[in-house]
């Protein structure tokens, strides 16, 4: 899809299994598990493949980036991105009979494609690209077997050179008086063949800084246990490399102007950094459970973000809602489970000011307008936590948007305080969530907030909406606050039915 | 403590004919630019100017040398700094699109600061340098020196006396010049070993526990063991002070030694520092812990002759750093290079100022020589003369590697 010449695809064409470049290698195009993308795809891929071998990937990308924020150690944010790679980005070893693994590892070698393209264009977005890419590399790389491991480093060159006998000979001691991390007694039941490989400094950054080699006249002498060291250190060079040339191929793919929206879309999600949208399809028996409109005001104290939050506290003081917070607050109260009939009494309820004349003329069709019921009858989704980042920004007397992102420091904390104090967010509480939204990570502000009102119901630090999930969607929130109190209450009655029993 | 002779600010006066008349602008030019004819490592290089009063002025670039000392001579500032190499001239800086404009080359820098030994050296205090103190300097270029020759491979190093009481380490090698801001950072922290705030005893920690010093420290412990016999026990007597030798026990981790070594140095205050080492010694070796022991005192002498870097300053590719033969503002002294192999007779305090280049200028002018004759042969007649012509023997050795990989080049073709 890359290939020169070749992208001009048609957008409906799927793999054209006749290419003559796939057949070269249809057998097994993908060998190895691990890839270094040294090779973009040479066949086909629909659009359709386009974007959601992207969007897998961006998922798993940005909550890297959310453990990186949340200084989750080495060890946690492997388990929470395996864990998260097993659910949308599999990637098994050839030892894994049962598995499609062409088709996983042809969707790992688009989607990484799809976002060199997305994430070539600002250094910034660069540098973050290349930092989640090495992480997701090496994760996989100490999940990997050993032995697919080694045919994977057969398999291309690292440009290191082996340490010969002589050579080992004239620096033995040195060679010996080189740090570890691992103690001597590991080191010797390891497998350690004893082995050096050489290498410019300069290719090993991290191992100078920890003095984990010997050095001499700029060559760095590598021991075989921190070979990976110089792989992950390759895959990054590379990357970085070749992210600079995407860059500057760049303008001549505009030409394609299907794919620019896709593009422009999976690096917005990234800027704000949110993972793809939380879809609502797949999201749990909480919701869609007939709210009727007298609900929603207790609903809302205990189980909205933030964003929502903020929406009902203007509309319960104004009785009013601009035009984009209306539409906001409107399409989540529907994915929440408010029927057309229960939402059209909320509002009327809510707009107190108002004649009946004037609400039915004026609001009441964008209500069922937006239920799919009149117009276009598009069954508009709730807006996710990236558009309501990204897409038009609140003006003065407008309550839409993030608050963590669009309301000043000193508004923020209050509202927070004021919001939440009832479910156990304190005033200590508040550095550490100033400190994030300073550096701009919304969601993960918000996530936080979640896992504190949350930690009576048992959410720990780090847990997020579950599994180590950040928030991307406000009825993800929502949604998950709910299954929990409904959880709690489940519990609550089998301990009490076994109490009677047991009396 | 040396108090210094003629120690004032030059006036802008001063300034302004030492500029026109004394400050090698080629010289600078042939070392930063690896060739004669001006390439972008020399007009796509910012210069930063401190003019009277404080004012900065940054992304400064210049085509010529030409243009550059008409410049110096326009602003007369009171000194001015190099930056990095950028993708574009910094001069045109505005008119770029952003990301159009970054660090790309960038000599490797080193600073070591006489701030940093204040704790252990006395025989001056604050901004005062003598003789004696700077052997603590002395010391850490001879470690640097050979190390960085030796363990990373480069070549053109350039020593420059600070003009107060440090020194700066300029590595022109093309490796060099082109690493990273995270590759700089690793080579920091691989030569840092004295680290630790104010507030900790213990500033050496480069071993894994017990475990031996890694090679390029076993290394470097052997001359700086010299340097701490001659400085630190005898001309320093750094523990001849309660103050000095309770720093020294903190430093040592069996506390039945320290007990004794405390009850004999508080009981005879006239122990001399190489007494009281000695003292120690003899713990050591009849002590049962003498395998950590004798690592402590390996990291003591570390501790007290190991080069102490500013790190930040190498860390950055953008970072300025003042230009060699600059006039160092409060001391008139000119930042002089320094040969490394003759740092132990290296005198801060006779170094020339500026006052007293100008005073030699006009006394052989008075002599001789007509009005009006080409400047800049006017350094010759001065005590300047030396040090300009170690800038550009080290210039030359830059150009001649530029001709060779040029030539080699070519007969690949
Ligand atoms: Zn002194």
């Amino acid at each position: 899809m890359f290939k020169k010449g070749e992208r001009k695809h048609s957008t409906t064409s799927s793999l054209k299994q006749e290419h003559p470049e796939v057949q070269l290698h249809s057998t097994t195009p993908y060998p190895h598990r691990l890839n270094f993308y040294d090779v973009p795809p040479v066949f086909d891929v629909t659009l359709e493949e386009f974007e959601s071998a992207a969007l897998a990937r961006l998922r798993i990308l940005a909550e890297i980036e959310s453990s990186f924020v949340r200084n989750r150690p080495h060890d946690e944010l492997k388990t929470v991105t395996d864990g998260q790679c097993k659910k949308y980005l599999p990637l098994n070893a050839n030892t894994a009979s049962l598995a499609d693994l062409q088709s996983e590892r042809r969707t790992d070698h688009v989607g990484h494609f799809v976002l060199r393209l997305a994430f070539c264009r600002s250094e910034e977005l660069r540098r973050r690209f290349v930092k989640a890419e090495m992480t997701l590399f090496r994760v996989r790389w100490d999940t990997d077997d050993t032995g697919e491991r080694n045919a994977f480093l057969k398999s291309r060159s690292f440009g290191w050179e082996e340490v010969g006998a002589k050579e080992k000979e004239m620096y033995k001691e040195e060679l010996m008086a080189v740090p570890s991390s691992i103690k001597q007694s590991e080191l010797r039941s390891q497998s350690d063949s004893g082995q050096y490989y050489k290498v410019r400094w300069t290719r090993v950054p991290d191992l100078v800084e920890k003095r984990r080699v010997f050095l001499k006249g700029g060559w760095a002498y590598v021991p075989e246990r921190e070979q990976s060291s110089i792989v992950f250190q390759e895959f990054q060079t590379n990357l970085e490399k070749a992210l600079d040339m995407t860059a500057k191929a760049l303008p001549r793919l505009d030409e394609d102007s299907r794919l620019i929206p896709i593009l422009n879309n999976l690096s917005q999600g990234f800027l704000a950094g949110v993972p793809s949208e939380w879809l609502s399809s797949s999201s749990s028996s909480a919701e869609g459970s007939g709210v009727k409109a007298e609900e929603i005001d207790d609903l809302a104290k205990k189980h909205f973000p933030m964003c929502m939050r903020n929406l009902h506290e203007s509309l319960t003081r104004d009785r009013h809602l601009k035009h984009m917070g209306r539409l906001q607050y409107g399409l989540f109260l529907k994915v929440l489970g408010v029927s057309i009939d229960e939402a059209i009494t909320f509002w009327r309820r809510s707009f107190n000011k108002i004649t009946d004349d004037k609400f039915n003329k004026e609001y009441r069709y964008n209500i069922r307008h937006s239920y799919g019921l009149e117009g276009r009858r598009a069954n508009y989704p709730a807006k996710s936590c990236q558009q309501i980042l990204t897409q038009e920004q609140p003006g003065p007397n407008e309550s839409h948007g993030c608050p963590y992102r669009h309301f000043s420091e000193d508004n923020l904390q209050s509202a927070l305080l004021a919001s939440y104090s009832a479910q156990g967010l304190k005033t200590t509480d508040l550095p550490e969530i100033m400190h994030t939204v300073r550096a701009g990570h919304y969601h993960v502000a918000c996530t936080r907030v979640f896992e504190i009102t949350h930690s009576r119901g048992g959410v720990k630090k780090g847990e997020g909406v579950g599994g180590g999930e950040s928030v991307t969607h406000p009825n993800q929130y929502a949604a998950r606050s709910r299954e929990l109190e409904k959880a709690k209450q489940e519990k609550a009655e089998n301990d009490r039915d076994a109490m009677l029993v047991d009396g | 403590m040396a108090i210094a002779k003629d120690q004032e600010a030059p006036s802008p006066e001063l300034m302004l004919a030492f500029y026109r008349r004394l400050y090698p602008f080629k010289s600078i030019m042939n070392w930063l630019n690896h060739e004669h004819v001006p390439t972008k490592l020399y007009t796509h290089r910012e210069f930063a100017f401190t003019l009277q009063g404080d004012v900065y002025l940054r992304y400064n670039s210049f085509n010529t040398v030409e243009d550059f000392k008409k410049q110096v001579c326009t602003l007369n500032p009171t000194r001015f700094e190099i930056g990095p190499v950028y993708s574009a001239r910094p001069r045109d800086k505005k008119t770029i699109r952003p990301g159009g404009f970054m660090p790309l080359l960038r000599e490797l820098v080193f600073d070591i600061d006489m701030t940093d030994y204040d704790s252990i050296r006395t025989c001056c205090s604050d901004a005062g340098i003598c003789k004696r103190c700077w052997a603590f300097i002395a010391a850490a270029v001879k470690v640097m020196d050979s190390s960085i020759r030796d363990q990373f491979g480069y070549q053109h190093l350039l020593w420059v006396y600070s003009g107060r009481r440090g020194i700066h380490l300029w590595i022109s090698d093309k490796e060099a010049m082109e690493l990273t801001d995270e590759q700089r950072k690793a080579i920091v922290s691989w030569i840092a070993v004295v680290t630790g705030g104010k507030d900790s005893h213990k500033k050496v920690n480069a071993r894994l526990g017990s475990r031996p010093l890694p090679p390029s420290l076993k290394t470097a412990l052997e001359p700086l063991a010299h340097y701490f016999g001659d400085l630190i026990l005898t001309d320093q007597d750094c523990f001849a002070s309660e103050e000095g030798w309770q720093a020294l026990l903190h430093l040592i981790p069996d506390q039945s030694v320290v007990q004794k070594l405390q009850d004999k140095w508080s009981s005879d205050s006239g122990r001399s520092s190489a007494q009281k080492w000695q003292d120690f010694k003899r713990e050591v070796k009849g002590s049962s812990q003498r395998p950590a022991l004798q690592a402590a005192m390996e990291d003591i002498i570390l501790q007290y002759t190991y080069p102490r870097l500013d790190a930040e300053v190498s860390k950055h590719r953008n970072h300025l750093l003042k230009a060699p033969f600059c006039v160092h503002p409060k001391t008139g002294r000119i930042c002089v290079p320094v040969d490394p192999d003759q740092v132990d007779d290296f005198d801060p305090e006779e170094v020339p100022t500026v006052g007293q280049l100008l005073k030699e200028l006009d006394e052989t002018m008075a002599q001789d020589s007509p009005e009006g004759e080409e400047h800049h042969s006017d350094s010759d007649r001065t005590s300047l003369k030396p040090y300009i012509e170690m800038l550009d023997r080290h210039a030359m050795a830059l150009m001649d590697e530029v001709r060779r990989i040029k030539r080699d080049a070519d007969m690949t073709w």
